[in-house]
């Protein structure tokens, strides 16, 4: 009953069939191959018991290179004349290294799977490098998306913003995936935004903060990519993020709450409508004023400047404040900032240490006021502001 | 009931989302043995189920617990159609039936699917409560160890080495059975591996069973292959060496004592002992140097006035009173009558270890060989397999009478192997012909044997190179001259062996991987035209090989070659032949002589200058590679060989013949007659293509050596960084005018591209060596090829490289320049007393850097980060009996795995390479896992015997078997026992729990 008449007959059902004439019958491809060529190489691997990192060529793989473009990049580094190896070793052993990429890439998409895994033996700061260097973006990247909602629309547009930085596409998806992994993952979760992001994907303490910037303001849909604010850096972005986040957002009152490092307190943003009397109240406006220019007086190499201009920049200041009930006025904090404060002051060559005694008074003379009863609200507002508006203040 | 097998099933992570809907799985525990089933409770809901279950109890017998494995199932729970199995584990629980190795197996096992692979893992803790069983008539064997160890364990010390088990029991394939055609893929993988782990077991029990039969307790040198036989059957075959084996206790597991034969080294309090030195044990003993340096009438009078540190010397009397160096006819005579009568109650004198216990070997002979092809039939019953039993027989019968041609009773680093196509089985066999000192052979009380050990004669280092035949009834035409070392005996010109370098042998500078690689073209034919057509070829194929490896040899500049292991592979079109050895220079054998080329037309100009370019390209070639491997022979006046200088002639170490199926044996001598041999004839192109492929194989980059023993002569100062890989390639050959040249070629340029590859890939660990090179080649299909490698790169630190080498020299020097024992002496007391002994085991060099005051320091920074804060403990895993820089402080069990992988979907998971890449790091992961459960934290003598790759790319479709062991053990840094052994006040806490962690 087994002969090979019955073997056949049977050899319909797929999954069956397959082992039987695996060996004998098969051969597809064979044919295809051009004459001349004596032999192919199927199959190259090379599995250590401790998997190989080689640096270089994880950076090219996460540069979004192919394995011919990483070749002729490793090639031009002169490894071939540092080793003496030929291009075809070269050739397979980028190969190699791309596959255990891919492979190790699902678990770096949950950093401490590949802690706990199994399957690959790495040593723990190799592990950390791979991270850490899997979660690292380039600042010309996250420039264009900082702010933006990370959704499938903006990852549509990753073809331009490939074309515009240079970047390679596959690097920029990376990028952008990586973004939004870490967004969905702390999105709804208690506790500090930077321990959230630190644990579950087991970031540098810098990192952790890049990512925390770059989580809040894709939460909170800053407007970053206006041409007025090219000027400004990720770093500057993100200086004003954390401090933002320190004392603008629910955390900042109540350490319970869910989403309490990602969205702004709204209780906070419709009582600064109160500040409003500050620049309403005329009598309020000259007092303020006349205290900031006693105390400044002589002390600012740009005083008259600030004299003539002192209710435009106070104006703006308290206006920002007041309009950041609306979601809309809130994406526009940093065109604001940059329009109503930074912009008048280059204008007028303000040097950097006058805007610093500028601001601190400005704050600080407000405690004065008799007439004005929100002194804390303006302490958590300005207090902020001045951080941020000393950063922003840069060519 | 025997036994009681407790199972508990703590909780899984990771597992794969089994329900779309809720991206989450409901998942409950199968726990199998033998016929009973326990299930856990379903954890709704989790991808990291917490099922603490109650003890799982099995009341089985012993017999049961040898043969069966653990089977875990997890689950996913479905209410309305079947429960989807997510995976499988199979635990061998034989390492819990051994009262010395582990005691429990707990941890997380990956969970396995043959058909998606590692999917979560699983927490699970097994133990076993054994009673105590009084019947003598059982059929199980617990307690019986079994070592792969191809040596004698390092914890352990040799009573008596009984010799030669096998076994074999065979059954059908279940992907053959008739039930397979209508079962899925992962049932019959499934039913495969369950198979194959039920028939090791089986085939385990009956080899232990065995060895009480010999009054043995262990198995070393276990070693165990299947043999695919497709329609035909599954054979699982068995061989190793039965000894009774004595587990030193625990401080003394540190100290060389294990491989001490001296009855005094039992009696010295070793952890008083005030020298570091001595705690090491490394492959070898430390103090052997010592041991073997002085003749053995000043050993006596040295002892008298030996201070504490003088461990190794006993006074010998008896047979012992003819000191090795003087060992003439008479000994000779006494010596083999007295191992005759203790080996002649043995069919086959036969051992599967590799490296012995000093004074062991006294001889070798050569390498035997035996090859024979036979076309399979199907096995009618299991139960009595008779055919493959006395296959097998008489090739182990024709290995005997080979060695006993060269003048040998024993053979020693023997080996089996099979290879299979179709209907048509080639079975090989391979060892060294070996003379080999009684005093570990003979049956006796512990106590008896010990007598006889302080009877022991102590051969010098290059005994074992002496001619065991007589010279005047030689086995072959061979050359033979005085020994270059003690100028008493005679030795070969050139000496091939299949074991490890001896410890005390003296080598002139460094060794190399050898390999002759060789391709035939066959016609396609059935069964018996096809088995004749094989049987023909097969001689040939040896000539050939055999020549490569000589030309090779005598190109690298070097005379003896160790670890050789040929392998011929049958293919459908093709015989393949690789054979790999590691070259030495044996300082006891005379220099190699040069390679002479001649033309056969010598009244052509042209031709004439291109035979003389040729010459001078082979001359200069060798110039180069003695200068490379640092081979600086001393040079010796021919007054004081006393003899002539030999002239250069191939002669063969090789015995060895071909039967096919109708048992025709014929012998093939392979010295070349009359001809001298090492003058090559181009007398066609031919002849013109080896010449040239004698000059392609490229010597590795500067900073890496390669070696395919255990460890590389000229190299003893390995750092503790090692790394186990495994490659593999396939190459498709395109099936137009193939050639045998062409095809030569493309094997050739394989097997050198993949070297070139992997210097390439470990470049960041030079200076560096890769050590137990172990090439295997199959041939899956008509035009491909594969190739799989295994092996481990061990870094060593090069500036302490050259200092002992440099000694080394300079003490083969002081050996070969003086003739005069008493002047012998001086020079080698100083050369231990400062620095130790010298052909020194890899794991004493960093003892002795230890020793030095300033050492201690630098050695604990240079050792490996400590891996903090990381969850998964390391395991190591090497193909070497050691771990250097380290030592084994328990054996917690064989490791014996067989996994089955299949996709359907081959492309989707990166083709033949991405499929094959991911499995074996599966697999890798699953033996780290087992160990880890054990409570080990390295794999010993691991090795990958099989790997059977199929693939339909047309299909999608691709299958792959692996079959891996080695001896899961516990090792602890030498720098940690430093801390602990002296209990030094000074010592930081810090330094322990580097590596502490590394257990955990």
């Amino acid at each position: 009953m087994l002969g090979p008449g019955a073997r056949s007959g049977i050899s319909a059902l797929p999954e069956v069939a397959w082992r039987r004439h695996a060996r004998p019958q098969q051969c597809p491809a064979r044919g295809a191959r051009a004459p001349g060529v004596a032999m192919t190489s199927e199959l190259d691997i090379f599995v250590g018991n401790t998997t190989l990192i080689d640096e270089d060529v994880y950076r090219l793989w996460l540069d979004g290179y192919s394995v011919t473009d990483a070749v002729a990049l490793r090639v031009r580094s002169g490894i071939l004349e540092q080793t003496g190896a030929t291009a075809a070793v070269l050739q397979s052993d980028t190969m190699d290294h791309y596959r255990t990429f891919h492979m190790l890439e699902r678990l770096l998409h949950a950093p401490p799977k590949l802690l706990h895994q199994l399957i690959f033996q790495i040593p723990p700061s190799r592990q950390a490098l791979l991270i850490e260097r899997y979660y690292a973006f380039d600042e010309a990247f996250v420039r264009e998306v900082l702010g933006k909602k990370l959704s499938k629309g903006t990852k549509k547009d990753l073809d331009d913003i490939s074309t515009k930085t240079g970047i390679t596409l596959k690097s920029c998806r990376r990028q952008f995936d990586n973004f939004k992994r870490v967004f969905k993952v702390v999105e709804e979760m208690r506790g500090s935004l930077v321990d959230n992001i630190q644990q579950h994907f087991l970031l540098s303490d810098r990192l952790a903060r890049d990512y925390a910037a770059i989580v809040f303001f894709a939460n909170n849909r800053f407007e970053t990519g206006k041409k007025k604010l090219q000027y400004l850096s990720f770093g500057d972005f993100a200086f004003c993020a954390e401090l933002m986040i320190q004392n603008w957002t629910l955390g900042a009152v109540d350490s319970q709450m869910d989403d309490m490092d990602m969205d702004l307190d709204k209780e906070f943003l419709q009582d600064l409508k109160e500040l409003k009397v500050l620049v309403a109240d005329k009598d309020l406006l000259d007092l303020h004023k006349s205290l900031v220019c006693t105390a400044l007086r002589g002390k600012l190499g740009v005083f008259s400047e600030m004299e003539a201009n002192f209710k435009n920049l106070s104006r703006g200041l308290v206006n920002v404040a007041a309009k950041l009930t609306h979601n809309k006025d809130v994406r526009d904090l940093f065109v604001d900032l940059v329009e109503k404060f930074v912009e008048p002051c280059r204008s007028d060559h303000w040097p950097l240490s006058d805007v610093r005694f500028f601001l601190n008074q400005y704050s600080a003379s407000v405690h004065s006021l008799d007439g004005f009863r929100h002194q804390t609200l303006w302490d958590r507002y300005m207090g902020t502001l001045h951080g941020c508006l000393l950063r922003l203040y840069h060519d | 009931m025997p036994g009681k097998l407790k199972v508990k099933i703590v909780a899984g992570r990771h597992l794969p989302v089994m329900d779309r809907a809720s991206d989450l799985t409901d998942a409950f525990v199968e726990v199998k043995f033998g016929n009973t089933t326990f299930k856990t409770d379903v954890y709704l809901k989790s991808l990291n189920p917490q099922w603490n279950s109650e003890w799982f109890k099995f009341e089985v017998d012993d017999e049961d617990l040898q043969d069966e494995p653990l089977q875990i199932t997890v689950l996913d729970h479905d209410t309305y159609s079947a429960n989807d199995a997510i995976g499988k584990v199979y635990i061998d629980i034989d390492p819990l039936l051994y009262s010395e190795a582990a005691t429990v197996i707990s941890g997380w096992f990956p969970i396995y699917d043959t058909i998606h692979g590692i999917r979560g893992e699983i927490n699970v803790v097994v133990k076993v409560d054994l009673f105590n069983d009084l019947n003598r008539f059982r059929q199980s064997s617990c307690g019986v160890k079994f070592f792969c160890t191809t040596s004698i364990p390092k914890c352990y010390r040799a009573v008596i080495i009984h010799g030669f088990v096998e076994e074999l029991v065979v059954n059908e394939d279940p992907e053959y059975q008739w039930i397979d055609r209508i079962r899925t893929p992962r049932a019959s993988n499934e039913a495969r591996q369950r198979l194959i782990s039920l028939m090791s077991g089986e085939l385990q029990r009956k080899i232990g069973l065995k060895v009480l039969e010999m009054r043995g307790n262990a198995v070393v040198g276990y070693l165990q292959c299947f043999d695919l036989e497709g329609e035909s059957g599954l054979v699982v075959r068995a061989i190793g060496t039965a000894c009774t084996l004595d587990k030193l206790s625990s401080p003394a597991a540190f100290l060389p004592a294990c491989n001490s034969p001296s009855k005094e080294m039992k009696e010295i309090p070793f952890n008083e002992d005030p020298n570091p030195n001595t705690h090491s044990s490394g492959p070898s003993t430390p103090l052997k140097n010592q041991t073997y340096s002085f003749s053995p009438s000043k050993s006596y009078s040295r002892q008298s006035s030996s201070s504490d540190t003088d461990l190794s010397l006993t006074p010998k009397t008896g047979m012992g009173s003819g000191s090795a160096g003087k060992e003439g006819g008479p000994f000779k005579a006494l010596l083999r009558q007295q191992t005759q009568s203790a080996l002649e109650q043995r069919e086959f004198p036969f051992f599967t270890l590799t490296a012995f216990p000093p004074g062991f070997l006294v001889h070798v002979g050569g390498v035997v060989s035996a090859r024979s092809v036979k076309l399979l039939d199907r096995i009618h019953n299991p139960d009595e397999p008779e055919t493959r039993d006395a296959w097998w027989a008489e090739i182990r019968q024709e290995i005997k009478s080979h060695a006993k041609a060269l003048g040998c009773h024993a053979v020693v680093g023997y080996s089996e192997s099979t290879s299979i196509c179709e209907e048509v089985c080639i079975l090989s066999a391979s060892g060294t012909a070996a003379v080999l000192n009684p005093r570990f052979l003979q049956d006796g009380t512990v106590e008896g044997c010990l007598e006889q050990r302080l009877e022991e004669n102590l051969p010098t280092r290059c005994g074992f190179c002496h001619i065991p035949y007589d010279e005047l009834n030689m086995p072959f035409p061979a050359h033979l001259t005085y020994c270059y070392n003690c100028r008493k005996q005679k030795v070969p010109d050139v000496l091939f062996t299949t074991i490890d370098l001896p410890t005390d042998a003296t080598v002139i500078g460094k060794g190399c991987l050898i390999q002759a690689r060789l391709c035939r073209l066959k016609k396609k034919a059935q069964a018996e035209a096809n088995a004749t057509a094989i049987s023909n070829l097969l001689p040939f194929m040896e000539y050939e090989v055999h020549t490569q490896l000589m030309n090779k040899l005598k190109l690298k500049g070097m005379n003896a070659l160790f670890g050789l292991r040929i392998q011929i592979t049958v293919g459908e079109n093709m015989l393949m032949g690789l054979a790999s050895a590691t070259g030495v220079y044996l300082a006891a054998l005379p220099t190699p002589g040069g390679i002479q080329i001649a033309g056969k037309t010598p009244n052509d100009g042209s031709y004439e200058q291109h035979i003389s370019h040729m010459q001078k390209k082979i001359n200069d070639t060798i110039a180069k590679n003695k200068e490379l491997y640092e081979i600086s022979p001393p040079e010796i006046s021919e007054e004081i060989i006393g003899s002539p200088i030999p002239e250069p002639r191939q002669r063969s170490r090789l015995l060895r013949s071909q039967s096919e199926s109708s048992d025709e044996v014929t012998e093939l001598d392979l010295s070349h007659g009359k001809k001298d041999a090492f003058v090559l004839e181009i007398d066609d192109t031919d002849a013109m293509e080896d010449v040239h492929s004698l000059l392609t194989d490229v010597p590795p980059p500067s900073g890496f050596y390669s070696c395919n023993t255990e460890i590389m002569p000229g190299i003893n100062n390995w750092t503790s960084e090692i790394q186990m890989f495994t490659s593999v390639r396939v190459i498709r050959l395109s099936s137009l005018n193939l050639t045998n040249q062409a095809l030569n070629k493309n094997f050739n340029d394989l097997c050198e591209n993949l070297l070139k590859s992997l210097y390439f890939k470990l470049r960041s660990m030079i200076p560096c060596c890769l050590c137990h090179v172990n090439f295997t080649v199959s041939l899956p299909e008509d035009e491909l090829i594969q190739v799989t490698v295994t092996a481990v790169a061990i870094t060593f630190d090069k500036n302490q490289a050259l200092q002992t080498t440099k000694t080394h020299v300079e003490k083969s020097l002081q050996r070969a320049s003086t003739d005069n024992e008493e002047l012998l002496q001086f020079p080698l007391e100083l050369c231990s007393d400062s620095l130790s002994s010298h052909p020194l085991p890899p794991a004493k060099a960093v003892t002795v850097e230890k020793a030095s005051p300033v050492g201690d320091g630098n050695f604990r920074n240079r050792s490996a980060p400590p891996c903090a804060n990381s969850t998964v403990g390391v395991v190591k895993m090497t193909p070497l009996s050691f771990i250097p820089g380290a030592k084994i402080t328990k054996y917690l069990g064989i490791i014996n795995m067989f996994f089955i992988r299949e996709t359907t979907s081959l492309r989707e998971e990166g083709g033949v390479s991405g499929f094959l890449h991911a499995f074996i790091a599966e697999v890798f992961a699953m033996v780290r896992a087992h160990v880890a459960a054990l409570g080990g934290n390295a794999v010993v003598s691991y090795i990958m015997k099989q790997c059977v790759f199929m693939e339909n790319p047309n299909k999608n479709q691709a299958q792959c078997l692996i079959n891996v062991s080695g001896d899961a053990v516990v090792f602890v840094r030498e720098s940690d026992l430093e801390v602990v052994s002296t209990q030094q006040p000074t010592a930081n806490c810090q330094s322990s729990c580097t590596e502490g962690e590394v257990t955990t």
